[in-house]
């Protein structure tokens, strides 16, 4: 292939008048182009990027003062699940939006393993709360458009990590509509209630 | 004496094929290669199921280390030029045509306006040593406020290119109030559709999205 052959001079005239040139090989040690070769691929091969990072898509509620507060779609408190993100990856979960002081939430926690990324209480939780509604539609409680709903309340103890676990769990767990909205003095109460409950953990 | 004479073989090793490969493969890996952007800090994005891929262009990439600090870039040198032609009129920073050639042929930036000319300025080697200690962009939960300058570089970034596809890459270490700053600035820049850049993780088993994609019946 990259070896041409050129030794064999066809016609010329051998004797003892010509006189013979010497002849070298046209066969090239191919070698280091090789080496070369490799040396590039490697260098290619660490600098690349082959896959490109993914994303997550969020949309967030569209806020703007025009908007009257009376316009505002407002959640059912049949519908909604309420999870509040605290520090060390804690997680208080409560059925509702727990916008009555009087009658204040069952509050749950679960604590998330960063090391699994996994919170199998809470993920139980999101699906008994959907076959829940489900339950009520059929039962004709609730209408077709009735969807559930998770209120992700992160304080400001809580980590990013965390936030973007539990918008994958709604990913996983196929729920449609959920928000991120800021934290209220009802529920830091309750957080804070919780801890002075348990403490120690 | 019958001794069978073995032809003796040549140890060269004909190389014209393995050359081939390697060339073949060389050419494969210098069409398909795209070189890792320059990235002023290390942020280790936390996991998602999600499999939405980035768009190849018109992306505003807003970084938040672990400490919180804010990054910002944008892809397109040409539009990165026009970025920092705008900035610098609306901002008066006075930046000369070279230090306005060094933001449009760098990459994210992590300074305040106030210390914009002087890292602008600095030769690459000095940037490298700046960089370490770059203090990132100021933002708050308000916007229109003086201290809110990321607000100031979204609103001008999105005018020199409305197509721009916002992208936030966070480390999961990232303090709520602070990843809060860069949303509520996003809301008040009217931006309410963003991309979380995550790493990809397998969808676990069971669940209604694994149902969803792979069907009831697999294992």
């Amino acid at each position: 292939m990259a070896e041409l052959d050129t030794s064999s001079g066809g016609g010329h005239k051998k004797g003892p008048g010509v006189k013979k040139g010497k002849k070298l090989s046209t066969r090239i040690d191919l070698t280091p182009m090789v080496d070369l070769g490799f040396l590039l691929i490697t260098f290619f091969m660490y600098t690349t990027t082959m896959q490109k990072p993914k994303t997550m898509e969020i949309n967030m509620p569209y806020k703007d003062d025009i908007i009257k507060p009376e316009d505002q779609n407002k959640v059912k408190n049949s519908v909604a699940l309420t999870v509040l993100l605290s520090k060390n990856h804690r997680i208080y979960y409560y059925e509702g939006i727990g916008d009555d002081p009087t009658k204040p939430p069952e509050l749950k926690s679960t604590q998330y393993d960063t090391k699994n990324n996994v919170d199998a209480e809470l993920r139980k939780e999101i699906i008994s709360k959907k076959s829940k509604v489900a339950d009520m539609k059929h039962r004709g409680e609730l209408t077709a458009k009735d969807e559930i709903t998770v209120l992700i309340k992160p304080d400001s103890t809580s980590s990013y990590a965390d936030l973007v676990y539990l918008l994958d769990e709604m990913i996983i767990n196929d729920v449609k509509t959920y928000a991120i909205i800021d934290i209220t003095e009802v529920d830091r109460d309750f957080i804070k209630a919780t801890e002075e409950a348990n403490p120690g953990k | 004496m019958g001794h069978a004479k073995l032809p003796r073989k040549s140890t060269n090793i004909d190389m014209t094929a393995m050359c081939d490969v390697a060339f073949l493969l060389l050419t494969f890996f210098m069409l398909a290669t795209k070189f890792k952007p320059d990235e002023p800090v290390v942020v280790k994005t936390p996991k998602s199921v999600s499999e939405i891929i980035i768009p190849d262009a018109d992306i505003m990439l807003i970084t938040v280390d672990p400490t919180g600090k804010i990054f910002f870039s944008i892809d397109n040198k040409l539009k990165r030029k026009e970025l920092i032609d705008e900035l610098s009129s609306q901002k008066s920073l006075n930046l000369s045509e070279s230090e306005k050639t060094a933001f449009a042929l760098g990459s994210s930036m992590g300074y305040p306006f106030s210390q914009l000319k002087s890292f602008l300025g600095a030769t690459p080697d000095e940037q490298k040593v700046m960089e370490e200690k770059a203090t990132g962009i100021p933002a708050d939960t308000a916007i229109n406020i003086p201290t809110n300058e990321l607000g100031v570089w979204i609103d001008i970034a999105r005018h020199t290119n409305p197509k721009l596809r916002i992208c936030i890459k966070a480390d999961g270490g990232v303090s709520f109030p602070n990843f809060q700053k860069v949303i509520k600035t996003l809301e008040g820049e009217k931006v309410f559709k963003f991309n979380l850049i995550t790493d990809l993780e397998a969808v676990p088993m069971g669940t209604d999205a694994y149902i969803a994609k792979y069907g009831k019946g697999t294992k």
